[in-house]
């Protein structure tokens, strides 16, 4: 999520949903997106990069809620999280029209 | 939305599947040369946050580095910077600051840098409450040439000059920039990415000198002389170790080793800063003569 805007439906509670991006050849493995990220988006990939590293693999990338974690705390510039402009999923039980 | 001062034709060349930080760094120069787990690129990441917050026009910002790992830090942002001999960032950055006061100068340098070479320099710009916000990246040790023991190395860890454990007591940097004068200190670690955005967007409009000391892992020299694991260990380590205090006294924040690490904004005043105490001052006694004189009486260019 890089902006926030005014929701346009106020009323209504929804979770945010994120469109995840990795950029494969920049990781260093360093495992920090997958242990913090507070959806359990993420886990590490038995595949290397070119540089010899793990770089994670987004497993339940429909959890995303586009907090952003991950791309504030990747020391490599890796991983993004960009907001998805589409109707976002109602909260569960929340009120829907 | 794209940010203030970076020119157009950066951000269209700037592809679409590039990271939403590519208009503030040299993306040409990536990857970066800072080992995997080191926690600097998280704290350049925290800086470029800040700048998105505040929507800091680009053109007004300058950075300096010296010399280190941290200060390769001026030569990765698309920002006017200056990569200075070592010590030597809060000398040039006093110059840059006096001499276009309009800019806002961030120093981003390694704690050697910072205290060792630069200490004399770092206490007296402190002192004179220079306009600088001063970003200190503290990985208690030397990075860039090995691993040799910096004045914040914690007593009894182990460094490449201290194989049996360091037996010189260190600097706390935030008691020192506070006693010193500092108008606003704050210490955070590099897993506390939201508050050092929070910190940095702060200084970046507070007046005077501004101090921020990041805790960050050094896996490569740090963590494996000590044997303290992985650079995710440590942040781990920092997650569970840290005691957020805002408002402590400074004195009592020092960092033990194996002990807990205390966070927070330690200091927000508004002691006047140089150029200030200057104005008024000299103002006072010289009148027009004063080289900024006629500045301050909104006559125009000096
Ligand atoms: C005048 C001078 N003396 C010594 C050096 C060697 N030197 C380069 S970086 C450095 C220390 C860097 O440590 P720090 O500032 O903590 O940064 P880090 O690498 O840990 O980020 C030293 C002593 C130098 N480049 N110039
Ligand atoms: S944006 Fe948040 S929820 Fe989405 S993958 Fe990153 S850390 Fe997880
Ligand atoms: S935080 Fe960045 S460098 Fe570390 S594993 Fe995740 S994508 Fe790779
Ligand atoms: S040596 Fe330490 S401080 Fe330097 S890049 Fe590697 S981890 Fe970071």
């Amino acid at each position: 999520m890089r902006f926030w805007r005014t929701p346009l439906d106020a009323d209504k509670m929804k979770i945010p949903r994120g469109e995840l991006h990795i950029i494969v050849e920049r990781c260093k493995g360093c495992e920090f997106c997958v242990e913090y990220c507070p959806r359990d988006v993420l886990e590490m990939s038995d595949e290397f990069n070119s540089k010899g590293y793990h770089p994670p693999k987004a497993v339940r990338p429909e959890n995303c809620v586009n907090c952003d974690l991950c791309e504030m705390i990747c020391p490599e510039f890796a991983i993004y999280c960009l907001t998805v402009e589409e109707e976002p999923v109602p909260v569960e039980g929340g009120k829907t029209s | 939305m794209s940010p203030k001062g970076v020119p157009e034709a950066v951000i269209a060349a700037v592809s679409s599947e590039e990271h939403p930080i590519a208009p503030f760094l040299r993306m040409d120069r990536m990857p970066h040369i800072w080992c995997s787990t080191c926690g600097i690129g998280t704290a350049v990441k925290a800086l470029v946050a800040a700048f998105e917050k505040l929507e800091t026009d680009l053109d007004k910002v300058s950075i300096v580095s010296g010399i280190g790992c941290t200060g390769r830090v001026a030569g990765y942002v698309r920002l006017d910077s200056f990569h200075t001999t070592h010590g030597r960032p809060i000398p040039f950055a006093t110059g840059l600051k006096l001499a276009n006061s309009e800019l806002t100068v961030i120093v981003f340098s390694g704690d050697g840098d910072l205290s060792a070479i630069g200490g004399n320099h770092f206490i007296h710009a402190a002192r004179r409450n220079m306009d600088l916000k001063v970003i200190c990246v503290n990985n208690f040790i030397y990075g860039m040439t090995g691993g040799q023991a910096a004045p914040t190395t914690p007593l009894t860890a182990v460094t490449s000059t201290t194989p049996y454990g360091n037996a010189e007591p260190p600097f706390n940097l935030c008691h020192l920039a506070a006693a010193c004068g500092a108008n606003y200190v704050a210490r955070w670690t590099a897993l506390h990415v939201r508050r050092l955005t929070k910190a940095f967007a702060e200084i970046l409009v507070k007046p005077g000198f501004c101090f921020v000391e990041v805790i960050t892992p050094c896996s490569t020299l740090y963590a494996r002389k000590n044997r303290l694991g992985t650079g995710l260990d440590i942040m781990k380590y920092y997650h569970d170790n840290t005691v957020i205090e805002h408002g402590a006294e400074p004195a009592d924040t020092d960092i033990v080793f194996g002990g807990p690490i205390i966070c927070g904004k330690f200091v927000d005043r508004d002691r006047p800063t140089w150029l200030e105490y200057q104005d008024q001052h000299l103002g006072e006694v010289l009148g027009d003569k004063y080289y900024r004189g006629k500045v301050l009486q909104g006559a125009g260019e000096r």
